[in-house]
């Protein structure tokens, strides 16, 4: 008899191999072939899909969930946890064997012969969310280095106008025409303005991959497809990441619900290939399009009203107001009202307002890695590598780069990352610092007037958000929190 | 590379009263050969480890483990332990303890080796090797050649 088998542990390291060692030895034992793939630090090995398909049964010793559950379904399946694979191989092996012989051999997918769920996590809704979000987040991260270093490097090399000579716009008195024909970049703008072009690509792909991820946590390959459309529509509609999680679980919770309906067999290959994508996709674009698409749309114009109503109003209140803004959704629609509007009063001629945004958008990136640094523990190995890459994307004012934290533990990171942008805005405000360029961090700092003002509310609202995400990180640590951490540790 | 496992990671003779004792022996075989940085740390993050589940297995086995960024080189330390040691498994407790130090960020080269130790811990012979080696150069020795 054929088996094939994955083995999990939580760290990885010793449950994984020896519950594969012993099944290996009982199934041999026994007189059958089998597979093992180990999902543990050394890298899991993908089973052959041919083992698969030709397998009579599959076993699962597993303390945290499998992952790619989809490739075995309908087989026969036993499943316990990693402990069980050690000390009782040989009863595992023997259920298998038992099963694969009760199952009817002209039904392969007959999936109603044991549930397709791994044994043992019993994780609470709070701590499933967590490692759901964790899930997308690291995925994301790459995209989030690779875009964010290269757009800073554009902006080191070209000069903080690159942005606006490959898209179009004003920068300091000169309109710049955008550069239709993306072959075209390299001999109107040179390097650096392929090295922009580049990064914003990787950049636009933030959302969807963490949209599409989350719901692959959630729901397997399936939710691949409608998250990244949910995603795409959500960048459409400026929704930012925070629209981007909505799209994620909301494509998540479609699929999961699909995959309970359970249609006659003749019916379940179309379920998988068309249905689901179909009525997945369409269902997720559909909400994120119209029902939160609308919303969104009319918030940011009543923000907009609102803001300018406050123009003459209290400077550092505004700029108090508009710090907490730009830390709120970094990059989000709140963000982008809070960074135009700091456009639209350098227009205008009043140069505060936009160096008190610029500070703001620079400080959540250097306030999470400061923090990553300054307390390890309270950050997963995934957010500290994202905490390297976030002081050269704050220092370029590229707030997108503590999209990561935020978007794994919303709830604690966007307090704290409006605080330090509120801190920033104030203290540029009272210090009446001034800037001319639209953008460019701390590589245009011989634009910015009273430049010392300035990076004494850089230094505040850096100190302010790291105190604040340690502060809540610590005294509202969550059980649930621990818990997720150490599967995603193991994964 | 150097090896995961010497003589001086090794005590033939290892007591404690309960399985946090004897692991913190083990750490401290690894704290003096420069092999964990913080001894109390690591063991912070074995003990958070231990308490999700027990690492006891059967047949007197207990493997205390963690990757902790106190941890320099992925290392082994091995105990005899004549009177045994609750490690919570059902069959009682363990007179063979291994305790698997692996760095944070280990690279899969060095996971590989761990993995092929923790196949080897389920080979009844060569638990047996252990059992009897007179000498703790025999046993990391033994332990070696089995991860070649």
């Amino acid at each position: 008899m054929k088996l094939v088998a994955v083995t999990s542990c939580p760290t990885g390291i010793a449950h994984t191999y020896m519950a594969a060692e012993a099944l290996e030895q009982a199934a041999i034992a026994a007189g059958h072939e089998i597979q093992v793939e180990t999902q543990g630090a050394a890298g899991a090995e993908a089973l052959n899909p041919t083992d698969i398909a030709e397998a009579d049964a599959v076993i699962f010793a597993a303390d945290v969930d499998v992952r790619d559950k989809d490739r075995f379904a309908g087989k026969p399946l036993v499943s316990g946890p990693v402990k069980r694979g050690i000390n009782n191989a040989d009863a595992m092996v023997a259920e298998a064997v038992a099963l694969a012989e009760a199952a009817p051999a002209a039904k392969p997918e007959a999936g109603s012969v044991a549930p397709m769920t791994a044994a043992a996590p019993k994780l609470g809704p709070g701590a499933k969310l967590r490692l759901w979000l964790m899930t997308g987040v690291s995925y994301m991260l790459p995209f989030v280095a690779a875009g964010g270093i290269l757009i800073a490097l554009a902006f080191l090399i070209g000069g903080a106008e690159i942005n606006q000579v490959v898209y179009g716009g004003e920068f300091e008195g000169v309109t710049y025409e955008a550069i239709a024909n993306p072959t075209d970049i390299l001999a109107q703008a040179g390097f650096a303005g392929v090295l922009m072009y580049l990064g914003a690509t990787a950049f636009s792909m933030l959302v969807p991959i963490l949209a599409g991820y989350i719901a692959f946590g959630m729901a397997d390959r399936m939710g691949i497809a409608p998250g990244v459309v949910g995603g795409l529509v959500a960048v459409a509609i400026g929704a930012g990441f925070l629209g981007g999680l909505v799209a994620g679980l909301l494509a998540g919770a479609v699929v999961m619900a699909l995959k309970l309906i359970k249609p006659g067999q003749a019916l379940q290959g179309i379920m998988r290939i068309v249905v689901i994508p179909l009525v997945g996709v369409f269902v997720v674009g559909f909400i994120m399009l119209v029902v939160v698409g609308q919303p969104i749309a009319a918030a940011q114009s009543w923000l907009t009203d609102w803001l300018a109503g406050l123009s003459g109003a209290n400077a550092i209140l505004l700029g108090l107001l508009l710090g907490a803004m730009m830390g709120f959704d970094l990059g989000g629609p709140v963000n982008k009202v809070a960074y135009l509007f700091g456009v639209g009063a350098l227009a205008s001629g009043d140069l505060t307002i936009m160096a008190a945004v610029m500070a703001a958008g620079m400080v959540p990136p250097l306030g999470l890695a400061l923090a990553s640094v300054v307390r390890p523990k309270l950050f997963t190995p995934g957010e500290r590598q994202a905490g390297k890459a976030a002081w050269l994307l704050g220092a370029s004012f590229i707030t997108e780069g503590a999209i990561p934290f935020a978007a794994a533990d919303p709830l604690r990171v966007i307090p704290s990352t409006m605080i330090g942008g509120a801190v920033a805005g104030a203290v540029s405000m009272a210090f009446e610092a001034t800037l001319r360029a639209p953008h460019g961090g701390i590589w245009v700092i011989g634009l910015i007037g009273n430049w010392g003002g300035f990076l004494v509310a850089l230094l505040a609202g850096t100190a302010a958000t790291c105190l604040a995400v340690i502060a809540l990180k610590t005294v509202a640590r969550s059980e649930t929190a621990a818990e997720a951490d150490e599967h995603v540790l193991a994964i | 590379m150097s090896d995961l496992i010497t003589a001086d990671l090794i005590d033939l003779d290892l007591h404690g009263a309960d399985r946090h004792e004897a692991t913190a022996r083990l750490a401290g075989l690894l704290a003096a050969a420069g092999r964990v940085t913080d001894a109390d740390g690591f063991l912070a993050d074995v003990r958070a480890r231990e308490e999700q589940m027990p690492t006891g297995i059967e047949g007197g086995i207990g493997i205390p483990h963690a990757r902790s960024a106190h941890v320099t080189a992925p290392s082994l330390a091995f105990g005899r332990a004549p009177e045994g040691i609750d490690f919570g498994s059902e069959d009682g407790p363990a007179d063979l303890v291994f305790l698997i130090a692996a760095p944070e960020g280990g690279g899969s080269e060095h996971m590989t080796i761990l993995a092929k130790l923790a196949r080897k811990l389920i080979h009844q012979d060569f638990k047996t090797a252990l059992r009897e080696a007179p000498e703790a150069e025999a046993a990391a020795a033994l332990i070696q050649q089995s991860l070649t």
